[in-house]
């Protein structure tokens, strides 16, 4: 985040401004990826005019930074009507795609209308690796014809990389291919739950090995041993901090007009077919508690080596149980990069059961007195 | 002196955040936040009001500022936001594409 970026937020914080949300316009897909956290039926999805509505009250609220996504945004028939309604109120707009829909037509109707940047999920530079997370033969070479065509109309595109074990070794492959096309990338090792808490997918995402792997990997992390070095205990002021920008300048809406303080953190907050935006925002109950929790309020995590410099992710915490507890994919990220087990990862060792022994039994003698 | 007509760029995003405007450069993504002068040229910039006519009726109204000096000063402020492609500057009325940005709140 660029330095005026962070004071613009700072402030936004301080004016209780939701600076940045996320609208999926739908959970449709046209692609099946294998780590996906939705489904991808139609429960009721918000209509054009439901939506213009909502951006509406979105930019009175002073939301600034709109980030489409889905599901794939492409299949609604309505996705430039949309789109076209936000940039007339002067949104950021930033479009997360699998990019397989867009055309000539398209990339230049983008550039049009002068979306910030386009980000797009590529999964590996080898052609038969992506499709098969994505499970539809012939989507690496329309996606990547895709970001060709957005790079020809001197768009900014972002390459998403989500790392698992079956795609773990092709991050260097995919950031070459970033640089060939033009393109950043950006590279996540979280699988999250999926939406209605089933954890089966997490179960796909990169080991403690992998992540040691990319945690040691220069080209990623610059100095390594910064990288990977113990944080110094937190002070005051890391205690008071919020832990992340969930429900204080940032929040997610569903295809359902469902509110929720982040894309990952499921907490129904209200939603906008029965109140206005600006009423969830500011006087919902559960948003209310989500900001207002602090660092020093995290009953295990303040107790952790790792709480200055881990990346828990308070949404992840509450799809575990508790929105104040640690985040265990977060805990093993902070364990993979230093070595050091967390303070959750302590406590679940000491409550583990003991192991029952198991004797022999004694050899029954068959005689008989 | 002939008339100078300004327009928001369209593909620059912009938001007033407490009074202040935030507008992303469409070019390179670049934040540029407008202090109280230039907000008042972004927010005039209809592309049919002539730059004198914004600072006689809104500039001059906001400060205790000669005239003369103000269009001078709001001229030189318009060329330098068109250089970093946040306002179209022309000699002419600017007509918007239909996709341009009408409502920065």
């Amino acid at each position: 985040m660029s330095g005026l970026m962070q004071e613009m937020a700072e402030k936004a914080m301080a004016l209780g401004i939701p600076l940045a949300v996320q609208l999926d316009l739908t959970y449709r897909c046209n692609e099946r990826c294998v780590h996906c956290y939705l489904d991808h039926d139609d429960h009721g999805e918000m209509t054009t005019a439901e939506i213009k509505h909502l951006l509406d009250e979105m930019a009175n609220a002073g939301v600034f930074i709109l980030t489409l996504s889905g599901g794939e945004i492409f299949v609604r028939k309505d996705f430039f009507e949309i789109l076209e309604y936000a940039r007339h109120l002067s949104f950021c707009v930033k479009l997360k795609t699998n990019a397989v829909l867009i055309r000539e037509a398209e990339a230049r109707r983008i550039r049009d209308l002068g979306v910030e940047s386009v980000q797009i999920s590529i999964y590996s530079h080898r052609p038969e690796v992506h499709d098969a997370i994505t499970l539809v033969p012939g989507s690496f070479r329309r996606s990547v014809q895709a970001v060709r065509l957005l790079k020809s109309q001197g768009l900014k595109v972002i390459l998403a990389n989500v790392l698992m074990e079956q795609n773990l070794e092709d991050y260097p492959g995919v950031r070459a291919l970033g640089a060939e096309l033009g393109a950043e990338t950006t590279l996540d090792p979280t699988v999250t739950p999926m939406m209605d808490g089933n954890r089966s997918t997490v179960s796909l995402g990169v080991d403690a090995n992998g992540l040691r792997q990319v945690f040691r990997d220069s080209v990623l992390v610059g100095d390594v041993n910064e990288f990977c070095a113990i944080a110094p205990p937190a002070g005051a002021d890391e205690l008071e901090a919020t832990p992340c920008s969930a429900g204080h300048t940032a929040c997610y809406v569903s295809p359902y007009g469902d509110v929720f303080p982040c894309v990952q953190f499921p907490l129904p907050t209200g939603n906008v077919r029965r109140q206005r935006f600006i009423d969830i925002w500011r006087h919902s109950d559960a948003m209310q508690e989500v900001r207002s929790i602090r660092v020093k309020d995290l009953q295990t995590c303040t107790q952790c080596t790792h709480v200055a410099s881990c990346t828990r992710c308070p949404g992840l915490a509450y799809m575990e149980g508790n929105m104040r507890g640690p985040s265990s994919q977060d805990c093993e990220k902070s364990f993979a990069r230093t070595g050091l087990p967390s303070a959750n990862m302590l406590a679940k060792k000491r409550s583990a059961p003991n192991l029952v022994q198991i004797r022999a039994l004694p050899v029954l003698s068959s005689a008989t007195a | 002196m002939s008339k100078l007509y300004l327009a928001r760029n369209p593909r620059v995003a912009a938001r007033s955040l407490d009074g202040e405007m935030m507008i992303m450069s469409g070019r390179d993504s670049t934040l540029f936040t407008l202090n109280k002068t230039a907000t008042i040229l972004w927010q005039a910039a209809d592309g049919a009001t002539p730059l004198d006519e914004i600072v006689q009726k809104k500039i001059c109204v906001e400060f205790d500022v000669e005239p003369t000096i103000a269009l001078q000063d709001a001229e030189t402020l318009a060329r330098d936001l068109a250089s970093h492609e946040i306002l179209q500057v022309s000699e002419q009325p600017i007509i918007p594409p239909n996709t341009s940005p009408g409502d920065a709140r």
